[in-house]
């Protein structure tokens, strides 16, 4: 840190934690203003970071090739014209494996590495470089982190960041790995549906059961959870962490692509660029259709033709019912668990930008009954943001600094059960899904062989019967056992679900009081070292606010002119200009202030210019003047002490250099 | 026990939960504690689960690991594994059936899924023999009815009517466990021996009933 970034720190008072929605579509960043969470936004004044990353990778051959990275709103654009390069969804990807994600692949334009082993970490391939889908989450993270600490002025360094309820270990592990890479201490995992109640419990002093129907970008959750009293506990959640808006995206394409091929004999499937341009086009004509009853497609195809087609409603959500109707079963399974009928639920928040689909605010109304009982959905706060609010009154909470939060206390679930791999390739389960967290079990282990010194234990989660059917969540090697016969260890393991909904793992050898060391092999994840090597340079110079850093520096060159240009009337050198000249400088000098403060990098480097310009005879007076007065004695040095200012190098009125 | 627990930073004597200290409220690094004493309870059958959510819902304000995001690395510990605990014990508490098996494991007794049918075929009770294996001849027909694609209706009925059966059994099974609940609750030694062992009978009984009723859903829902 530097010296003016401490002061500004010790300025600034307490840390603030915020909290973060790191989003399949959009991500924000928000905090607690007092009695409110508020969002903070991006430079371009937009509260939505768009969760696309583009990479610019530079020539191998340059002195340090490091990428550019540009995120949000700007890598946008990079999505349709270097689409190899951009990756979005990203979220998608986290704590997953090949197997999980190959339907997928064939529509993303980014590829991913070649040599991808079962149950490896994913890396996506840009250019000549790998980076796991942590990494990619990193970049828009350490985004959000930058406009915070622009936004107060000073050092963030902790946050709350929300995953769908749904996640498993893994991709509960990626996310708090992104975190570290971004230099984020992640407090607390907190879910989405969770936070998004937390939102609107702060509106009244709510009491009673509510449900969050919650479909994103990419992951839908369904929970169920009772207020009382400050209390938010969730009953039981369920949900598909691969379905929300970017199936009826995918849904959308593949139907025009079709189209188009039988129409006008084009395959675009070949063509990334094509395809992002059409995405696009569909994505919009998609939000078109939650308020009009036509939307239009209109794109130009590669070889002149255009390809038109109006999309009518009813068309649209029979194409889509059948993604919508994946809602459903966990909607059912959620209320099963919870040991409630739908019209036991007394109001029901929706979450996520896919909500707005009138077809969903449809299916939600018959699953719980709800205008049949005269009840209405809760949208008044923005489907959007209502995550991201939540997380930052979460945030609050574990900060302690304010006593609007200091009474509230979320007490979330566990959403998948937590298996051992027996004998037979079945699987014992210790942990029940929808057990309040934190939640632990323990159990007990012996040897099979005489003088084995490690014990392997698989954890899965999931609900069916064999391992081969659950998700292998790591494998737990447990090491210095005291060599003993066979069967005589007795190793205690203790299963720990902590409030992130991770899992911790400790064992001991009761006779001989040992603590076992366990390394442990995640599935689909990163070591702690791993992690160690991945954190992002904070000093990266090559990174997204590029513009931000030369707008920074066009107002420093701006301040160190105009304060020379101040000085100017006390020297004796003024006197030799005429008064034309006096004018023309104060003419440019009053535009140069106007525009520093909030004009654009343009304008701010033309004035300069001028203004440089305008004093250029006034500065070579004012060297001959000193140069004279060197022969008459005086120095350079002396002639700038007069001045009042250090005319060593650079001149202040050398001419400005641009890079 | 002649020795009590003192609370580590005021040193006040652990009353009620061990988990949290009564007079200055530090939260305590646990030992190993039964459910019942990690709620400051006694361990009775009959239990009064509005007061102990209320007590749930007290204890997880003051221990919450999010009430300790700013506390020292070791006070952090100690709320995660005491909160472990208070939910582990809440969630069996509060569910009598759960209750009942955990307290008569707290005395002894060995009961639950992983004994059941120990060393021998699991053996139906014996005042049903005659009925359930009519109801397995049922559930095998219906099964290779299904297989043939074939329907019986009167088949069909015979089943319900068979699960409504076992239903009713099931709940003059638990409204028997509540009885033997409150007597073991009140007697002395002899009464609670045989109390405990009626007891881990009834749960034999109602384990097999609830197979039988699942048994049964299974082949209907298909």
């Amino acid at each position: 840190m530097s010296m003016s970034e401490e002061i500004l720190n010790q300025r600034a008072g307490t840390e603030r934690i915020v909290g973060i929605d790191l989003g399949t579509t959009n991500s924000l960043v928000a905090y607690m203003e007092g009695d409110k969470p508020v969002v903070i936004p991006g430079v371009d004044g937009s509260n939505l970071v768009p969760s696309i990353v583009a990479l610019d990778i530079p020539d191998p051959a340059a002195d340090n090739p490091r990428p550019t990275v540009t995120v949000g709103n700007s890598a946008r654009r990079a999505l349709i014209e270097n689409p190899e390069r951009a990756v979005y969804s990203v979220k998608r990807l986290m704590g997953r494996g090949l197997e999980d994600v190959q339907d997928e692949l064939k529509l993303f334009p980014f590829r991913l590495a070649d040599d991808i082993e079962p149950g490896e970490v994913l890396r996506i391939r840009l250019g000549d470089k790998h980076f796991t889908p942590s990494e990619i989450s990193a970049y828009i993270l350490r985004q959000l982190k930058r406009n915070a600490e622009r936004y107060f002025g000073s050092e963030v360094t902790k946050a709350v960041i929300t995953v769908p309820a749904y996640f498993n270990d893994a991709q509960r592990q990626a996310t708090r790995d992104a975190g570290r890479m971004a230099g984020l201490d992640v407090l607390r995992l907190v879910n989405e549906p969770t936070a998004a109640a937390l939102a609107y419990g702060l509106d009244r002093a709510k009491e009673g059961i509510i449900a969050v129907y919650d479909l994103g970008g990419g992951t839908f959750d369904i929970s169920i959870l009772k207020l009382n009293d400050g209390i938010f506990e969730v009953i039981a959640t369920n949900g598909d962490t691969h379905l929300g808006g970017d199936d009826i995206d995918n849904l959308l394409l593949a139907v025009a692509l079709d189209e188009i091929r039988n129409e006008h004999n084009i395959d675009l499937r070949q063509q990334s660029d094509a395809i992002q341009a059409l995405r696009k086009a569909v994505i919009e004509a998609k939000i078109t259709l939650s308020s009009e009853p036509a939307a239009k497609l209109d794109i130009e195809l590669p070889d002149g033709d255009r390809y038109q087609r109006e999309i009518p409603r009813e068309v649209y959500e029979q194409l889509i019912q059948p993604v919508l109707a994946r809602t459903a079963g966990p909607c059912k399974q959620a209320l099963a668990d919870a040991g409630i009928t739908p019209d036991q639920i007394e109001e029901l928040v929706l979450v996520g930008g896919s909500t707005r689909i009138p077809a969903v605010t449809k299916l939600v109304d018959e699953i719980f009954q709800l205008s049949a009982r005269g009840k209405k959905p809760h949208t008044e706060l923005n489907p959007d943001e209502v995550v991201a609010l939540g997380a930052a009154v979460q945030a609050s909470i574990l900060a302690g600094s304010s006593t609007t939060t200091e009474e509230l206390l979320l007490l979330d679930v566990t959403p998948l059960s937590l298996g051992i791999e027996a004998l037979g390739g079945v699987v014992a389960k210790i942990i029940q899904r929808n057990s309040t967290i934190p939640a632990s079990a323990t159990e007990h282990f012996t040897t099979g062989v005489d003088g084995q010194t490690n014990v392997a234990i698989h954890v899965l989660q999931g609900e069916r019967e064999l391992a081969a059917d659950c998700r292998s969540l790591a494998r737990f090697d447990l090491k210095g056992i005291p060599p003993m016969q066979a069967g005589l260890p007795r190793i205690e393991v203790k299963f720990l679900i902590d409030a992130n909904g991770i899992l911790q793992v400790t064992a001991r050898e009761q006779r001989s009081g040992l603590q076992s060391q366990i390394e442990v092999k995640p599935t689909y994840g990163l070591t702690d070292e791993q992690v160690e090597t991945m954190i992002l340079d904070s000093f990266d110079h090559a990174e997204t606010d590029f513009e931000a850093r030369q707008l920074i520096e066009a107002r420093l060159e701006a301040d160190t002119i105009l304060s020379a240009v101040e000085k100017a009337p006390a020297s004796p050198a003024w006197q030799l200009i005429s008064d034309e000249e006096k004018a023309a400088i104060e003419a440019a000098r009053l535009h140069l202030e106007a525009v520093k403060p909030s004009g654009t990098l343009e304008t701010i480097r033309k004035a300069t210019t001028a203004l440089d310009q305008a004093t250029r005879n006034f500065a070579e007076k004012m060297m001959e003047a000193a140069v004279s007065g060197a022969m008459r004695g005086k120095t350079m040095q002396t002639a700038s002490e007069d001045l009042g200012d250090d005319v060593n190098a650079p001149h202040p009125f050398a001419p400005a250099e641009f890079k | 026990m002649s020795e009590f627990p003192h609370c580590w930073s005021c040193h006040t004597i652990l009353v009620s939960s061990p988990l949290l200290c009564s007079n200055c409220g530090k939260v305590q690094p646990v030992a190993e504690t039964d459910y019942f004493h990690a709620f400051g309870l006694e361990r009775k059958l009959v239990l009064d689960t509005a007061a102990l959510e209320k007590e749930f819902h007290r204890l997880s304000r003051r221990l919450h690991p999010d009430r300790f995001a700013r506390a020292t690395p070791e006070e952090q510990q100690w709320s995660l594994a005491a909160t472990a605990l208070l939910n582990d014990a809440y969630r069996t508490l509060r569910d009598p059936l759960q209750r009942t098996e955990y307290l008569l494991k707290l005395e002894g007794l060995e009961i639950g899924e992983e004994h059941a049918g120990k060393g021998k075929t699991r053996q139906p009770p014996a005042d049903l023999l005659e009925e359930v294996f009519d109801l397995n001849m049922q559930l095998e027909e219906m099964r290779m009815n299904q297989k043939m694609g074939e329907d019986d209706p009167s088949l069909h009925t015979d089943l319900i009517n068979a699960r409504t059966r076992f239903e009713s059994l099931l709940a003059e099974v638990d409204t028997d466990l509540t009885a033997k609940g409150a007597e073991w609750d009140k007697g002395d030694a002899a009464v609670r021996d045989q109390a405990a062992k009626s007891m881990a009978a009834l749960l034999d009984r109602r384990r097999y009933l609830r197979n039988l009723v699942r048994d049964v859903n299974e082949v209907l829902t298909v």
